[in-house]
């Protein structure tokens, strides 16, 4: 399948969009009418051809756009990538990772070439040929997690292990529903975690603690957690919260459907070999509403999730402003028949073929 | 982003004497009194391994530093400040061997100057002993400007480099010794509650 | 290579007889790529067809972290043992092929040490050797104090000494010799850690020693693995699968699971990882928990039971599988 690569925008104009092609595959995180916090995590296996879980690290559309809107974010912000100097081990792990999984899922968009420690990484649609030695920092234009993270959507969280928990050591974050790496790096599980409400059910964060620090190399997993977003913007970050939380006055029930965006992310885990560190990639979709609706199962089961969402989920997401109005303009593309079980749009198997 | 409940805060002990090859301790103000009773339980020739370290808060009884004099340290040292404090502890700790142990006791401030101190000498937070006294006013960052506000009673509170107002959470960084402001009317400008004192 | 799974398809490359007590085994990928990865620490589950029994034992891995075509392991034989290691001395050969789980590592370096410190007893060398190498090449300060009977049982220590000269320390305890422990405690800098491997009596008194010497708990490491021990035959319901299961005097009850189809959990069979953790039904005896997991809390509510090492004496016990 040849990507074509959108040029849009995730800020000032906004002019990013979804093609009809990157709605079908969008990884609606709910599988039933009513949402509950649960840790759902599953082996993140390659799985239905189109799909996002197609491959280890999803590449689409977006992609090029992507790249640059974090290449703004760190020229303006340089604290949004960050690593603890016993973590550069473990930025290596990542870089071969990701270098090795694209070029092997995407080979007519990426191509590695290894002797041994003197690699070679072509990256075409960023335009990127670089020779450099495997290992040695000095040989890249940036430490080996930032430079391959420049190239990978997302953001991402490297854990250490140690003491029977995990440490947030380093990580590149521009694409962040609301945290902020410079603020939690060095942070242990529990601590990061701190501001999750309902989480204080402490049960269920020891139980993934526990998955955690079990997860084995080469049998990496995957969950979907959710928001909600004004505008198809990348970077809420606190850091910028002053700038762009006024977005979220501008909700009109005549603007819903453009203006109000699910925000969905993959996140996925997985062990690292040399470091025995933990990569956590936080990978952000958007779809606004006018573009959900159009799968019709969505757009009933969106409008049932968020009906019975309890008070404390509804202030922790940050939707308080505009959920009434939201369930309002949703209601419209509900007419209370059942919704088939499952994620997938209902005619996805003729989209497969 | 503006939630309540939030379960980040550091937990701080109860000052008690350890087994060592040296200790250095550190108290600033009403902590004097708790290395005063942590002094009921040390082992004879404890404090004869000891190096003390004592911030004066303004308005101190002259007795504390007398107290804490008599307990015969090897070596005592009256500083001004909680950032004097943590470069005794950083000038300390540069040659110190492993079975070092560092006691703190003070504010929110001082504990996190000297935990910050002795983490980048190399000793891990956990084993760093920490008891709360006196004051509750915090360091806070401003996760927008990240500048600092010392001694921060009120919630909300301006930051004194930007001039932003304030949520005052309770999520706090050990690698930056202070606790996480976000702006409280991002959403309305010109809505912030007034300021309450709430860390007194 | 069946990765998927979590387990890897071997070849013996070579079996090399280091002692009368202790032989080396050398492992290349039958498909005759690069073996995945690991750090130093690491180990992997061998499994044993042993006639109608496949055992599992975990064993560190010992060879070079950046060397992908080999893995090695060293066996120490154990004629007391539940037939492992016996197994591994007498049956495998050079070309046999045997599967292996992918490596996991619970005894991992901390990256952040100013130092390491490398306390070995005996056998406990074997993790230390992934390490030294790592150490090495990453330019890390370490120290090896190793603790052997004689010269010749010393296990790579002739190897290691030559390779890494005054940072590596061999005392032969046949002649009297041996690491003075509180001479090398009293004299680390800040920020070294401490990592021990060897006999149960040596970790113990180092872990104690280190703390009466005021270092944290944070700073000192050691390998947590634990054979799981023989004991008396009794049985077990699995309230789940509906069946009884006969754990023979020789069997763990994880094996005995195993043996009998059912499937369940496990990471490092030695009692540390917390994954085989299974919750009990019911219990009229006493359970014998011989784990390093669960809090002892855990142990005397006889809630839960660590299937790998743990036992069971008494009359009913059901659990949760």
């Amino acid at each position: 399948m040849t990507i074509v690569f959108n040029e849009e925008t995730f800020r000032d104009d906004f002019t990013f969009r979804n093609s009809p092609v990157a709605i079908k595959r969008f990884p609606f995180p709910f599988h039933e009418d009513r949402y509950m916090y649960s840790v759902n995590i599953e082996p993140h296996v390659k799985t239905a051809p189109g799909s996002v879980y197609e491959h280890a690290f999803d590449v689409d559309e977006h992609y090029v756009a992507e790249m640059r809107d974090r290449e703004l974010v760190l020229a303006e912000d340089p604290l949004r990538c960050q690593s603890l100097p016993h973590m550069e081990l473990a930025g290596w792990d990542l870089l071969e990772l990701i270098m090795t999984s694209k070029a092997e899922d995407y080979p007519d968009l990426f191509e590695l070439y290894r002797d041994g420690d003197s690699w070679r990484w072509i990256n075409r649609p960023l335009g990127i040929d670089d020779s450099f030695t495997f290992g040695d920092a000095s040989t890249l234009p940036y430490g080996p997690m930032e430079y391959i993270t420049r190239q990978t959507q997302g953001d991402f969280a490297l854990l250490d292990q140690r003491d029977g928990n995990l440490w947030m050591d380093a990580g590149i974050v521009t694409t962040q529903a609301d945290w902020s790496l410079d603020f939690d790096i060095g942070m242990n599980f529990f601590e990061w975690h701190g501001p999750v409400p309902l989480a204080h059910d402490m049960r269920v964060f020891e139980r993934a603690l526990k998955f955690l620090l079990n997860l084995q190399h080469g049998k990496p997993a995957r969950r979907l957690n959710w928001t909600m977003t004004i505008n198809p913007r990348l970077d809420t970050s606190p850091e910028n919260y002053h700038k762009w939380g006024t977005d979220r006055a501008t909700v009109t029930p005549e603007n819903v459907g453009n203006l109000v965006h699910l925000r969905v992310e993959l996140q996925t885990f997985w062990r690292l070999p040399r470091s025995n560190a933990i990569v956590f990639p936080i990978r952000c979709y958007l779809i606004k509403m006018d573009e959900l609706v159009t799968v019709p199962k969505w757009a009933k089961r969106l409008h049932r999730v968020l009906k019975t969402l309890p008070p404390e989920l509804i202030d922790y997401k940050g939707l308080s402003r505009y959920h009434g109005m939201t369930v309002e303009w949703l209601s419209r593309y509900d007419d209370g028949s059942p919704t088939s079980p499952g994620f997938f749009p209902d005619d996805w198997q003729d989209f497969q073929r | 982003m503006l939630v309540e409940g939030i379960k980040s805060r550091p937990v701080y002990g109860v000052l008690a004497p350890q087994p060592g090859l040296s200790h250095i301790i550190v108290a600033e103000g009403e902590g004097a009194e708790a290395v005063l009773r942590m002094a009921e339980a040390a082992p004879a020739g404890f404090f004869a391994k000891s190096h003390l370290i004592f911030v004066p808060r303004g308005g101190d009884r002259p007795d504390r530093a007398d107290g804490l004099r008599a307990l015969g340290a090897a070596d005592f040292q009256s500083v001004g400040s909680p950032a004097d404090a943590a470069a005794a502890v950083a000038t300390l700790l540069r040659d110190a061997k492993m079975g070092t142990q560092v006691y703190v006791t003070g504010t929110e401030g001082l504990i996190g100057l000297v935990v910050q101190a002795a983490e980048t000498a190399g000793i891990d937070h956990a084993s760093i002993h920490t008891e709360h006294r006196g004051s509750m006013a915090r360091r806070v960052q401003c996760v927008h400007c990240k500048g600092i506000t010392e001694n921060v009673t009120t919630q909300p509170v301006k930051c004194s480099h930007c001039g932003l107002t304030l949520l005052v959470r309770d999520h706090y960084s050990r690698r930056i010794g202070a606790f996480q402001g976000v702006c409280i009317d991002a959403e309305e400008p010109g809505t912030a509650p007034r300021p309450e004192e709430l860390f007194k | 290579m069946n990765r998927g799974e979590g387990k890897l398809s071997v070849v013996v490359d070579r079996v090399d007889t280091i002692t009368p007590m202790i032989k080396r085994f050398s492992f290349r990928a039958r498909d005759g790529g690069e073996l995945p990865r690991f750090s130093g620490g690491a180990h992997v589950i061998v499994e044993m067809p042993d006639g109608e029994i496949l055992r599992r034992n975990p064993y560190s891995l010992m060879s070079d972290p950046a060397d992908p075509s080999r893995y090695a392991i060293s066996v120490r034989r154990d004629e007391a043992g539940r037939g492992g290691s016996r197994f591994m001395h007498e049956k495998v050969r050079e070309g046999m092929e045997l599967t292996i789980s992918m490596p996991v590592n619970m005894f991992p370096s901390d990256r952040r040490a100013r130092k390491h410190l490398l306390l070995a007893g005996g056998i406990g060398i074997t993790p230390f050797v992934p390490h030294i190498l790592e150490l090495a090449a990453a330019g890390a300060a370490f120290e090896l104090h190793y603790n052997v009977r004689t010269r010749e049982q010393g296990a790579y220590a002739e190897d290691l000494a030559r390779r890494f000269g005054d940072r590596v320390h061999v005392y032969e305890t046949d002649l009297g010799e041996g690491f003075d422990l509180d001479a090398i405690l009293s004299d680390q800098p800040l920020g070294t850690h401490l990592y021990v491997c060897g006999p149960k009596g040596m970790i113990t008194d180092v872990i104690g020693r280190a703390s009466e010497f005021g270092w944290p708990g944070q700073n000192v490491h050691y390998e947590e693995f634990l054979a799981p021990q023989p004991g008396k035959p009794y049985q077990v319901e699995l309230a789940r699968s509906g069946i009884t299961v006969e754990v023979a005097s020789h069997q763990s009850l994880l094996e005995a699971i195993e043996a009998a189809g059912v499937d369940a959990p496990y990471l490092c069979r030695g009692g540390a990882c917390g994954q085989c953790e299974t919750a009990v039904v019911s219990c009229d005896g006493q359970i014998l928990h011989n784990d390093h997991y669960l809090t002892d809390e855990e142990k005397a509510s006889g809630e839960k039971i660590m299937v790998c090492v743990s036992r069971f004496e008494g009359r009913r016990l059901v659990i949760d599988r």
